[in-house]
């Protein structure tokens, strides 16, 4: 079989950038930046060790949490932190729904496709804590605003999760469906919910989870629920209530993961 | 049963009496990239008729029989069930002649994720309202109608498994079941052995047979292996590149013949890959022939 004449020949494997000088340029090149960039960081030693005191008074906290002081303040927080959480991803759930199987192409017409990915489009355009402020801005401090941001984000993150599995189901089940002269909904529920549903399920439990930690974050912009309650504990450095708070929080994230988990394998 | 005799016997005697379950006139289909899948097809079953449609990939196959319950919108013909133009239909009208129309799939199609006997039970969906079938409440006579069916297709102790837990074969038989399930007039059966193994593809042709004659219904199938088809199925249509160029008994495929539905100019030169279409079971020789006519202008090139 090696029958080869003339020289053994060679094989290397191709090259992103094939002259030896241009990509040893472009690697100094990047090399020089990121020397250059680190160097324009300023780095203040005074600050930093101040920091790291308030630092280690907040770990001291973490040792000795307080849950008792400020229990009031943070049984209230954690009240409208849950509510907002089921209420955003309920709505958000229910208007998503819609707009999921608008914005799937195997599904829906063009026009209504691109309506509904707009739609999705708009809803995640900004980060939660932008939603928030503007939200907060429009309606005021409180858990209404934290409502809506988290519907918002609902809505944008389940419709678009939902539409791109619609598109990846088995279009060979929605045909037999179709073919058993089943109606548009009839086709909906057996050759399309069928598929999708257990997906559904468990980006849901998920969504849940993800808004229970949001929550906690858009508080601190104004929008309620156990942030704000965080958000205070901290201006009044009172690290122990603060830490109380974050081993809460922990707690409840940790049982959410659990849970969707749990319903996700009950689902499969 | 004999295709011909019966064609003959139906002209002579019962001219009218038995009006034919599906005929199709010059069905076209242009597809939107532009090719023509389907030019000018026309066929004609009359009940009880069982037709084995054979021709190479890309011949038309699947998108005749799917013009035929509208899965593909046909771009010209009619095709006439009973005495409906099904190529005119849209909404209610179209549900309702579906529900006459039953189709068995290649890769099975059945919903995975639901149990056997609601697969079954979609049978139905035609025939109810959108609340009965989402509280899965069919009616009573719908439900034993199915056991029934999974009795006769020997699934009875598989009702409440769900449909990604059987084997190929029992899946089969369950598709066999939901088509059956509509009490259509007519089965179009697309590749339903392709992807079985062949005793278990002998077994569900057999028993596609057997439900066939015993309630008259009249059905296409679509079928690759030729040897399938030849031992099962009494009249054969030959499609190629969207033209009938064959239908006739099965008796008839000779070498002559399948060149002309698979034949490609440059094989028919050697007598042996003839031989070799006849008996298209067989999996090696077609290809073996092929490649034995193969060398010369490979190693021209």
């Amino acid at each position: 079989m090696t029958a080869t004449t003339g020289p053994a020949r060679i094989w290397k494997r191709p090259r992103l950038v094939e002259q030896t000088w241009l990509r040893w340029a472009i690697i100094l090149a990047v090399l020089l930046y990121l020397g250059l960039a680190f160097g324009s960081i300023d780095v203040n030693w005074t600050r930093v060790s101040e920091g790291l005191v308030r630092a280690a008074r907040l770990f001291s906290g973490f040792l000795q949490p307080d849950f008792t002081s400020r229990w009031g303040d943070i049984q209230q927080g954690l009240i409208e932190s849950l509510t907002m959480t089921v209420c955003a991803t309920v709505f958000g759930l229910v208007l998503a729904l819609p707009i999921g199987l608008g914005a799937a192409r195997n599904i829906a017409p063009l026009w209504l496709y691109g309506l509904c990915r707009a739609i999705i489009a708009l809803a995640r355009a900004f980060q939660e804590i932008i939603v928030a402020i503007l939200f907060v801005a429009m309606f005021g401090f409180g858990t209404f605003a934290g409502f809506l941001t988290l519907s918002v984000s609902t809505i944008g993150f389940l419709s678009k999760l939902i539409a791109d599995d619609i598109e990846e189901i088995d279009p060979a089940q929605v045909e037999a469906i179709r073919a058993t002269g089943g109606g548009f909904w009839q086709v909906m529920d057996y050759a399309v919910a069928s598929q999708v549903m257990p997906r559904f399920v468990g980006l849901t439990a998920y969504k849940v989870d993800i808004n229970f930690r949001e929550s906690s974050v858009i508080g601190i912009v104004g929008a309620g629920g156990i942030g704000a309650t965080l958000n205070t504990a901290l201006d009044r450095y009172e690290f122990d209530s603060a830490a109380a708070i974050l081993l809460i929080i922990i707690g409840i994230v940790m049982l959410c993961e659990y849970a969707s988990g749990w319903i996700r394998k009950a689902m499969a | 049963m004999n295709w011909p005799a019966r064609r003959f016997c139906r002209a002579v005697f019962y001219d009218g009496a038995e009006p034919d379950v599906l005929t199709i006139t010059n069905l076209e289909k242009r597809y939107k990239a532009g090719d023509r899948a389907l030019k000018g097809v026309s066929m004609t079953l009359a009940p009880g008729d069982i037709v084995g449609l054979i021709g190479p990939s890309g011949a038309g196959k699947s998108t005749l029989i799917r013009c035929v319950n509208r899965l593909v919108d046909p771009t010209a013909g009619s095709i006439r069930l009973g005495d409906i133009d099904l190529t005119t239909l849209d909404g209610q009208a179209l549900r309702k002649a579906r529900r006459r129309i039953g189709m068995i799939f290649q890769e099975y199609a059945l919903v995975e994720r639901l149990t056997v006997m609601e697969n079954v039970l979609s049978g139905r969906l035609g025939y109810v309202g959108f609340w009965q079938s989402w509280f899965r409440r069919f009616p009573e006579a719908d439900i034993q109608r199915a056991f029934s069916l999974l009795e006769r297709v020997g699934l009875i102790d598989h009702v409440d498994k769900r449909a990604d837990a059987l084997s190929g074969g029992q899946r089969q038989r369950v598709g066999i079941a939901r088509a059956l399930a509509q009490d259509p007039e007519l089965l179009l059966i697309d590749e339903p052995t392709a992807s079985l193994d062949p005793k278990t593809s002998r077994q569900v042709m057999r028993l596609i047979l057997e439900l066939c004659t015993e309630r008259k219904l009249a059905a296409i199938v679509n079928i690759h292996d030729v040897a399938l088809a030849q031992m099962f199925l009494p009249r054969i249509v030959g499609l190629r590149a969207g033209e009938i160029v064959y239908d006739g008994p099965a008796s008839g495929l000779n070498a002559e013949v399948l060149t002309r539905i698979y034949g490609e100019e440059d094989w028919t030169k050697t007598s042996n890959s003839q031989s070799d279409d006849l008996d298209d079971g067989s999996l090696a020789s077609p290809g073996a022939s092929g490649l034995a006519a193969m060398p010369v202008p490979v190693a021209g090139t």
